[in-house]
């Protein structure tokens, strides 16, 4: 069974179809990527797979669990975690704090408790702090972990988000452009990093621009054009595919 | 330098109609001197943050010796300075709670003072009509107004930003106005009078420093309270909601759950704080609980920083104080406090206290 399955997922927006039918499935462990020129509906897809929009039609199902109605919080609680496409880190609080607070549906402790601070609470507080460091180390951001996220440079912004993303510990990571602004330095680095979460045992779903990126990280590719799948495959079938090359560069003229 | 003097002579002439041309002028000029200190202050901070850096044992000297003036105030203050301060603890818990839900979860309220009400009336209702022993209707007043502070909450949470502080404001006047016309539980603009003193046991609360102290334990239990909500999962989770919700809900925080137990956290302070208000004054009335102490709390809040615990304080203490001491003023002392706002937006916006990213550090 695949870990994520989309049958024909559509998404429209009064009149414009942002997502048309789409269909698809992802395995589990494998680098996924979707692509598409720009306003192709890759970000309104994800979207829709974290419950920030609700589809209009079609199905999603998460390790064979519909996930369509439900709230962003629940989907995140059953294992799909997000970066953004434009940074959303929680920029006044530290570095550390920004993971911290992303294992929250991973615990339990509410209001009372942390009044009381029994024994539960205190073990529970020691554990989110260890493991947020643990994230910040995979990332390699453990030596900022105590300032203010918005000092941090764009680069590590990213990874930051990335860490977040794991924090709320998910089978499935939907990476939404990581690469974008960096220079061809950090987005081999980046790249190195998304291969390290494949082994670490997560699914990841990519969105990316950068064409020799996807190509020379993915194991299987959509390519969506005005929010219809177009074509699906392996890098070198997407490569080749006409209706793909169309997309990006347009119809060659005939005479 | 222009700026210095557009707000010299802004302020110059706010008071120029009330105390003459000489007074302004003296204004005039020490406002631009206070303002052209400040800006070279800020334009070479770096000689200045050298001192900054205080060593961990002044810091606690510092805490200690604060503690036992608080804790010992009653001994050497007299009936004045006593009944001003313990004015000054009811209000911190306000400021507290008001910081909850604006410092921590971000979500702008104008109408705290009809929690404050709700918790002052419904103590004064309890042990006048149903003749309830204060302790009692303390806490039965606490949960009237967190409850309150759901019932708001539950229409407030489709709203964002100007718009939910709005909503507020509308429902601290619909508050205001009900117990201003509901006569026969309220008693109109008359007010309920002759609310018994609070006692423990055969022991009466009914001399000013008795008062102080009461009050002074709810602040201690407010601070040590809150503080320890903030640096926990649940303060956690309202910051992220206050620096972007998009991005809390995709962590996993529920975000209407928390903001509704923003919303009611705080309104326990301020219903507590109404009740110790009812028992303080054996007396209370809608004009105690206008949009005008809705500002005032908010303006503590903000002055003191935002989100800043030891912040917060101070600015409650400070709008406390800063109206007694200038009360020979008279009519001038708002003006002052006015201006005294004004020069703090523009130089310190972010409060006294208040550094980036608030107080906790986690």
């Amino acid at each position: 069974m695949a870990l994520l399955e989309v049958r024909s997922l559509t998404k429209t927006f009064g009149g414009l179809r942002a997502v048309e039918d789409a269909t698809f499935e992802v395995k589990e462990g494998i680098i996924f990527s979707v692509i598409g020129p720009n306003g192709a509906g890759k970000t309104t897809l994800f979207n829709c797979l974290t419950g920030i929009l609700q589809p209009t039609k079609g199905t999603v199902y998460f390790e064979g669990k519909d996930t369509v109605g439900l709230k962003p919080h629940t989907i995140t609680g059953l294992g799909i975690g997000r970066t953004f496409q434009n940074i959303r880190i929680f920029p006044e609080m530290t570095v550390l704090e920004n993971v911290m607070v992303a294992q929250h549906s991973r615990t339990r402790c509410g209001i009372i408790s942390a009044i009381i601070r029994g024994k539960g609470f205190i073990h529970e507080e020691a554990s989110i702090k260890e493991k947020a460091i643990e994230y910040l180390e995979f990332v390699n951001l453990s030596d900022l972990a105590k300032s203010p996220a918005s000092s941090l440079p764009y680069g590590d912004q990213r990874r930051l988000e990335i860490a977040r993303a794991l924090a709320t510990e998910p089978r499935l990571i939907l990476l939404d452009e990581p690469a974008a602004g960096m220079n061809p330095q950090e987005t081999a680095e980046l790249m190195v990093l998304v291969e390290r979460l494949r082994q670490w045992g997560k699914t990841i779903i990519l969105i990316e621009h950068d064409m020799r990126v996807v190509m020379g990280i993915s194991d299987w590719i959509i390519v969506l054009d005005h929010g219809i799948k177009i074509a699906e495959g392996i890098p070198e079938e997407i490569q080749r595919n006409p209706a793909v090359v169309e997309a990006y560069l347009g119809k060659e003229f005939t005479y | 330098m222009i700026r210095a003097l557009i707000i010299a002579s802004g302020l110059c002439l706010l008071v120029l109609p009330l105390m003459g041309i000489k007074s302004a002028a003296i204004v005039f000029i020490s406002i631009l001197a206070v303002i052209t200190l400040l800006s070279f202050i800020r334009r070479h901070r770096h000689i200045f943050r050298i001192g900054i850096k205080v060593p961990a044992i002044y810091k606690r000297t510092a805490v200690l010796v604060t503690v036992m003036a608080v804790l010992l105030l009653p001994v050497y203050g007299d009936n004045y300075l006593i009944d001003v301060s313990s004015l000054s603890g009811i209000y911190i818990i306000l400021a507290m709670g008001l910081n909850v839900v604006v410092g921590f979860a971000g979500l702008l309220n104008l109408g705290f003072a009809a929690f404050y009400a709700i918790g002052a009336y419904s103590t004064a209702i309890l042990t006048t009509r149903l003749d309830m022993p204060f302790w009692l209707s303390m806490p039965m007043s606490v949960t009237m107004a967190s409850f309150l502070g759901i019932l708001l909450a539950i229409p407030a949470l489709r709203l964002r930003g100007d718009y939910l502080a709005i909503v507020t404001l509308g429902f601290g006047e619909i508050i205001r106005i009900v117990l201003n016309n509901w006569d026969s539980l309220t008693n109109g603009p008359n007010g309920i009078l002759n609310i018994p003193s609070p006692s423990i046991g055969g022991f009466k609360i009914n001399r000013l420093s008795h008062y102080y102290y009461m009050v002074l334990l709810f602040v201690f239990l407010c601070i040590f309270v809150v503080r320890r909500v903030h640096n926990s999962r649940v303060g956690r989770a309202w910051l992220a909601i206050r620096e972007d919700e998009t991005a809390a809900e995709a962590m996993g925080i529920d975000t209407v759950r928390y903001k509704l137990l923003a919303f009611s956290f705080g309104a326990f302070w301020a219903g507590l704080a109404g009740a110790l208000f009812a028992g303080k004054m054996h007396f209370v009335s809608p004009e105690s609980f206008t949009f005008m102490e809705s500002v005032l709390i908010l303006c503590m809040v903000i002055i003191g920083g935002l989100g800043s615990i030891p912040g917060v304080i101070l600015g409650a203490v400070i709008l406390i104080i800063l109206p007694e001491v200038l009360r020979e003023f008279q009519t001038y002392r708002m003006l002052a406090l006015g201006s005294g706002l004004v020069l703090m937006m523009i130089f310190r916006p972010q409060g006294l206290l208040g550094g980036r990213g608030g107080a906790i550090r986690g």
